[in-house]
This record gives structure tokens, C-alpha cells and sequence, in this order.
């Protein structure tokens, strides 16, 4: 029997919640359809989570991507195809590249992120592309962009790290209409590797409280600098990308097993610590930072 | 003597003669051990001088290798007669390298491409008066701490103890010597 799952019309990463709401209930070793059809448009976290899905069924899932030829097109030139052909049992129409332009709001094709090389070409690739389009789109300091590599390649290390599996990350831009109005740049990371519960409890030594679970690995991971390594140079990197979403106002939100941790900006109303989620293995980073306007 | 090391150079020796960025813990980990592998091979005293000029990006985990572990070992433990400057330092450069020396109770000389020499990481103010003092002057006499801050020069005494000891100058038969000036 095969359940099918359908992805919403707008994918990102609150309405993937109804997803994984979908999914819980199925064994992994049951088949399962991911009805895409009717999905208009993903944010980069929406297609690099629907790929870190796929890595979490033990029977292949079967995908049918979007009916609409723009968001199908989008999604190929995100990288989403090249990799879900891979993942999933792809059913119906798959849009082939046309070598067509490269996609200007994509700064970062979905690449996969395994070894500490991925890393390196990752950081490699973002600096040119990201340098033009934060300085003259977002309206950052130029000096933003150097951080904002530097940003980029501690959360892919935390796949490198921690996940024990490949990861994905994507870059992109897109004009944030709901709750902003204004243009944002995305990075979104998702693995479904051990998550940060399980890294933090293979620390030797590691005391666990009674109420250990998912949200206070999040928040020792996230907000404490805590990592399963007892090197006091350890758990720097997320530090520091918090400081630099501090710095540009920008949002950071941390899924990992049940729970999801926010570093809420001003412009956005969501909650700093969500527990009880649907259960989904590995970490799922979302980095927004917004374009700067001028003050009044 | 005054040593020099290109960390740019070591970076594309040891790891990928195509990378410029010092990115991820398993390369500054490659590349902090051969550069300890290079200061094995120095006569001591000296001063290494630690060039990030052609490094375009360095990351936290990177700096916790190549700066924060490289440091402390040397300025705590191992090498009582190394003293490190780090040159060719930007500003992104330096968000990191500060960030690893507070985690650590760390201070280093650091140099920016321009030539300006700063004191980066944790150390109390009066060391660091006392700091800006021989800075200025190249070369001082203890006694001089004493007279040009207008204070006996006793009050100075542990201010200049603590320099010495985190190898932040050098004491010398000529006075205490700031790293920049020293050769």
C-alpha cells in the first residue's frame, strides 16, 4: 500500500510541518507517495528538506513534482531534480536542464554536503555570486558578505560534524512578502543524520537531566555553545553564526527531532521554542537575513 | 630572529592548491600541524610571524585550530621562547580570531595589512596601558613604565610581568622590546 503525502502550495518551513504531520504515522519501511503537484512555490529549506525526507523512508518514496511549468523549471534550476532523481522514485514529468541562463535568485544550487572538501567548494562558489547580490541587492556592507561565507560554512560543518550522513544546503533570494515586504536571502541546511540529541548524548561523561530531550539539546547546541567534543574550542561556530544574525537582524531557526529553536528578530512574531513537532530525524537550519533599509 | 610563515601558502602545500579559504576544522587542524612542524625546526628565542595576507576567509572552526590551538599551546605550555604576531589581519579575519581568544584567555599582537598593530583577546587594562606604552617606544627600561604613566614604577611591576609572561613582549638585556620592533 502506498499513503501519499501532499506537499502544500507554498513550501517552507512552517508549512512542512503538515508533511511530516502526514508522515509520522507510516513505518519507514512503507511506501510513500509525495504528491508535489499542486505546490506553486518552495523556499530553499522547503526543497532541501524534501530531499532529507526521501534519505529518512527505508522503502524509496515515489515524488511527483510540480504541475506548473515555472515552479517545476525553478525547482530544476535550484538543483532540486538533479538530486531527487536520485532520492526518489520519480513519478510523471521530470524537466530536463535547457542550459538556460543560471538562476539569478539562486546563489547556491542544492549541493550535497558530506566531507569537509563539500565545505571548502561550497564557500568557494557562494563568494563571487554573493558578494554582488548582497552589496547591491540586499544593501549590505561589503564586509557582511565575507561573514556571511564564514556563516554559511559553520552551519554545512555541522553535517561534517554531526550528522553522520550527506547533508544538503541551499542559497537563495526571493522578495519576502508575508511577514517583511522586503527582499531576504535564505540559507537553509538540512540533514537526517543523528540530530543534535544524539550528539550531544555520545559526549563521554555527558550528565543527562531527567527532562533531557530534544528542546534542551537545542538549547545547549544553540544558545549555550555546548558540543559533544570536551575541547573548549568547540561549539564556536554556531556562536558565531548567532552574533551574525544578530548583527544584520536576521532570523536563525534549529529543527532537530520534535523540537524547533528560534532567534526571533523584531519583524518576525514566531516562537523562540516549539517542542511536541512531529518526529524527523537529523537538523534543519534556516538562516534569513533581510535587506537593510535606509533609517528614518 | 624574526621567522615568517604564509598560512595561504601552507594552506594550498598541505590541503588543495586551489583553496584561498581557510575554512572547516580539518583543514585548520592540517594546517596548524604543519606550521607546528615549521616552528619545530626554529631556533628559539624568536618571533614567528603568522601571515593571513592571502587568506580570503577564515571561519571560526578554522580559527580555533590555526589561532586557538596553536596559541595556547605555545604561549601556555610547550614554548616558553616563541612569540607569535599575526599579520595581514581584516576585519572578518578578526571577528574570529577575537572570538577564539576570548574562548581560550588569550591575547596576541595582530597586524592589518596596513601596518596598524593592535592588542587583540583578554588582557586587563593596565597590561594593556603598559603595552601601548612600549608599543610606542619600541624599547623601554621598566623604570620608564613607571615615570611616563606618572605612577612608582612598582605599581607597573605585575602589568609587565603579565606582558612578559603571555609573550606579548620580550624582555631583553637592551629593556622590554615590543614584537613588532623585535628582530
Amino acid at each position: 500500500m502506498t499513503t501519499v503525502i501532499s506537499v502544500p502550495p507554498s513550501l517552507d518551513d512552517q508549512t512542512f510541518e503538515n508533511v511530516l504531520e502526514q508522515l509520522v504515522p507510516i513505518p519507514p519501511d512503507e511506501k510513500v507517495l509525495v504528491d508535489a503537484r499542486h505546490t506553486r512555490w518552495s523556499s530553499p529549506y522547503g526543497l532541501t528538506a524534501l530531499l532529507t525526507l526521501a534519505q529518512s523512508r527505508a522503502e524509496r518514496a515515489a515524488f511527483t513534482g510540480p504541475e506548473t511549468e515555472e515552479t517545476a523549471s525553478y525547482w530544476q534550476r535550484a538543483g532540486f531534480y538533479e538530486h531527487a532523481e536520485g532520492l526518489f522514485e520519480m513519478h510523471g514529468h521530470v524537466p530536463r536542464p535547457r542550459g538556460a541562463a543560471a538562476e539569478s535568485n539562486v546563489l547556491l544550487e542544492i549541493t550535497p554536503v558530506a566531507k569537509s572538501d563539500d565545505v571548502h567548494d561550497v564557500v568557494e562558489r557562494i563568494q563571487a555570486k554573493a558578494q554582488a547580490i548582497l552589496v547591491n541587492e540586499l544593501n549590505l556592507d561589503p564586509m557582511a558578505t565575507m561573514r556571511f561565507a564564514m556563516t554559511l560554512s559553520e552551519v554545512c560543518q555541522n553535517i561534517v560534524e554531526h550528522a553522520q550522513t550527506t547533508g544538503w544546503v541551499a542559497v537563495q533570494t526571493y522578495r519576502y512578502r508575508q511577514r517583511l515586504g522586503r527582499r531576504v536571502v535564505v540559507i537553509a541546511v538540512c540533514d537526517a543524520g543523528i540530530g543534535f540529541r544524539r550528539s550531544l548524548e555520545s559526549a563521554q561523561g555527558r550528565k543527562l537531566s531527567d527532562r533531557w530531550d530534544d528542546a534542551m539539546a537545542l538549547e545547549d547546541a544553540v544558545i549555550r555553545g555546548v558540543s559533544r567534543f570536551r575541547d573548549p574550542g568547540r561549539g564556536q561556530g554556531l556562536a558565531g553564526v548567532r552574533r551574525y544574525v544578530g548583527k544584520w537582524e536576521g532570523k536563525l531557526s534549529v529543527r532537530s527531532g520534535t523540537a524547533r529553536i528560534a532567534i526571533v528578530p523584531s519583524w518576525d512574531d514566531d516562537v523562540a521554542l516549539v517542542e511536541n513537532l512531529s518526529a524527523f530525524p537529523g537538523a534543519q537550519v534556516q538562516i534569513t537575513i533581510p535587506e537593510r533599509v535606509a533609517q528614518r | 630572529m624574526k621567522y615568517h610563515i604564509d598560512v595561504s601558502s601552507v594552506l594550498r602545500r598541505t590541503v588543495c592548491d586551489l583553496y584561498s579559504n581557510l575554512v572547516t576544522r580539518s583543514t585548520g587542524a592540517t594546517v596548524r600541524k604543519a606550521i607546528e612542524e615549521a616552528l619545530a625546526g626554529l631556533p628559539e628565542p624568536n618571533v614567528t610571524v603568522i601571515d593571513f595576507s592571502h587568506v580570503t576567509l577564515l571561519d571560526f572552526s578554522c580559527a580555533d585550530e590555526v589561532v586557538g590551538k596553536l596559541l595556547d599551546a605555545y604561549q601556555r605550555k610547550l614554548h616558553p621562547q616563541t612569540y607569535f604576531l599575526i599579520r595581514g589581519v581584516h576585519a572578518a579575519h578578526l571577528e574570529a580570531i577575537e572570538a577564539v581568544l576570548e574562548r581560550y584567555d588569550l591575547a596576541v599582537i595582530v597586524q592589518d595589512d596596513a601596518g596598524s598593530v593592535q592588542l587583540a583577546g583578554t588582557i586587563d587594562d593596565g597590561a594593556r596601558q603598559v603595552w601601548h606604552l612600549i608599543r610606542q617606544h619600541g624599547t623601554v627600561w621598566p623604570q620608564q613604565v613607571g615615570e611616563e604613566l606618572g605612577e612608582p614604577f612598582e605599581r607597573w611591576t605585575q602589568a609587565l610581568d603579565e606582558l612578559s609572561a603571555r609573550r606579548l613582549v620580550i624582555r631583553r638585556d637592551d629593556g622590554i622590546v615590543a614584537l613588532p620592533q623585535a628582530s
